[in-house]
């Protein structure tokens, strides 16, 4: 089909969204994995196909499952996330040290050369690696180890890796963002890493020169500049022209610089998307009204995004896996609630439109675009 | 043969519907979990974690009317779940509001 087919986690399923290039008439599909959280859901670049999902319970524990028929059907995949060496300890909110403990995946990103390798960012936060399509999981252990990891701790949703951006000109290059750590990066395909968190100012963290400590919420970069790394920081939205080595603020007129995703437009590498919240406390959009704001200057100056979406009595939140544009002519934007409902915009963000309104709350958003 | 009940979301991942029945040597805790999970591996994991072995907080064990769950692993299962008159039920316990 030529079209739009959209992954949706959510607290208790994952759903299958698809439709035309129109983006006007949509079919939902049934729940899938219904109960468990599905934190996310992504496909292959490679092969539309491919699909990979994250399945997980505070009973159960972690299940991996794989698709080779664009979600018909799945299979269950190896869930065997073991710690690479001695786990060793990291920082627990009050200050203590505690052993590294797997809990979840947060985050898989399936590689855009390869279609039998897939990365996955987990709590306790660690990258793993899949060269064989998830059958089997080795650790990039030169994160954890690099020097920092004891520093690292939890922010309130847990101590996650949620964040990988492959560099699709760069194979050697990978960044990851942690909660709340901040962002690393590696140059050697993952032998060595760094932190690059320059310019990140953080309340609570009395040097501004912290190399971490930083609570990133999202990483966005368009596939033409590698190089400009947009972030939705706990507070603050900033942007890296240099790759990651210095970061500037570019909140400028935003109602709150408090948020949780951030989305580059598919073909406008300027143009990038946020949603604001109230606060870290007030997890809900100011004023009751959900607005998604726009900036086509890479930050600094937004305008905002209502046409279509509730401007009164509204008090979802949106999560950081949960925005996500496709790549047809008129680039679409699509986000997910925490009140399950799931949003299109087919024109960059002039007009919305529900695709649906009454899923479980949504914990991730992908799209893929069929040709 | 030894009857096990699995909770619904392990029958889901699982595939099966009602009972399932194992063979194992040993009649332990340990020797019924190494079964149901060299019969169903898509289970590993989901029952005891992987990386300690122990059963995971919010799964119990019972049989006979008997909460099982604090028992040793390798402690013998009770008669009539050896004999297969009674099930070894695998629980997710009420938890979460």
């Amino acid at each position: 089909m030529t079209g739009v087919r959209v992954l949706v986690g959510t607290r208790k399923g994952a759903f299958i969204l698809t439709s035309d290039e129109a983006r006007r008439d949509w079919k939902v599909s049934e729940a899938h994995f219904p109960g468990w959280e599905i934190y996310h859901v992504a496909g292959s670049p490679v092969d539309p196909n491919r699909l990979y999902a994250s399945q997980s319970s505070g009973w159960f524990g972690q299940v991996m499952q794989r698709s080779d028929d664009g979600g018909i059907s799945w299979n269950p995949v190896s869930n065997d996330f073991t710690y690479a060496g001695v786990p060793g300890s990291h920082q627990w909110y009050d200050g203590s040290l505690r052993p590294w403990e797997f809990k979840r995946v947060w985050h898989l990103e399936p590689s855009p050369s390869d279609v039998d390798s897939v990365y996955a960012g987990v709590e306790d936060a660690a990258l793993f690696h899949s060269a064989d399509g998830g059958s089997s999981w080795q650790e990039i252990r030169g994160l954890r180890e690099h020097g920092s990891g004891a520093q690292w701790q939890p922010g309130a949703g847990g101590m996650c890796l949620h964040t990988i951006l492959l560099d699709p000109h760069n194979p050697q290059r990978i960044m990851v963002a942690i909660s709340a750590a901040g962002v690393f990066r590696t140059d050697d395909a993952g032998a060595s890493w760094r932190p690059v968190n320059k310019g990140l100012l953080s309340d609570g963290i009395p040097s501004p020169a912290a190399e971490v400590g930083h609570c990133v919420h999202n990483l966005a970069m368009h596939p033409s500049r590698p190089d400009t790394i947009y972030m939705q920081k706990h507070w603050d939205v900033m942007r890296s022209k240099d790759g990651g080595e210095n970061w500037d603020e570019v909140s400028g007129n935003l109602p709150s610089d408090f948020g949780f995703p951030i989305s580059v437009h598919a073909h406008e590498p300027d143009t990038i998307y946020v949603v604001p919240i109230t606060s870290d406390s007030h997890h809900f959009p100011p004023d009751g009204k959900l607005r998604v704001y726009r900036s086509r200057t890479g930050g600094d100056e937004w305008e905002p995004l209502t046409n279509g979406l509730p401007q009164q009595d509204c008090y979802v939140n949106v999560l950081r896996d949960a925005m996500a544009v496709d790549s047809l002519a008129d680039c679409g934007i699509y986000f997910g609630t925490t009140g399950g409902q799931v949003y299109v915009s087919p024109d960059s963000g002039d007009s919305w439109a529900p695709i649906v309104r009454d899923l479980p709350a949504v914990l991730s958003v992908q799209v893929q675009t069929l040709s | 043969m030894i009857r096990v009940v699995l909770p619904a979301h392990l029958r889901q991942l699982a595939r099966c519907e009602g009972e399932i029945q194992i063979e194992t040597g040993a009649p332990t805790q340990r020797a019924v979990l190494d079964a149901v999970e060299a019969a169903y591996p898509m289970l590993r994991g989901t029952i005891r974690d992987p990386a300690s072995g122990k059963r995971r907080p919010f799964v119990r064990f019972f049989a006979c009317e008997e909460d099982l769950s604090h028992d040793s692993p390798d402690a013998p299962l009770p008669e009539e779940v050896v004999n297969g008159r009674e099930p070894f039920l695998v629980i997710g316990a009420m938890a979460g509001g």
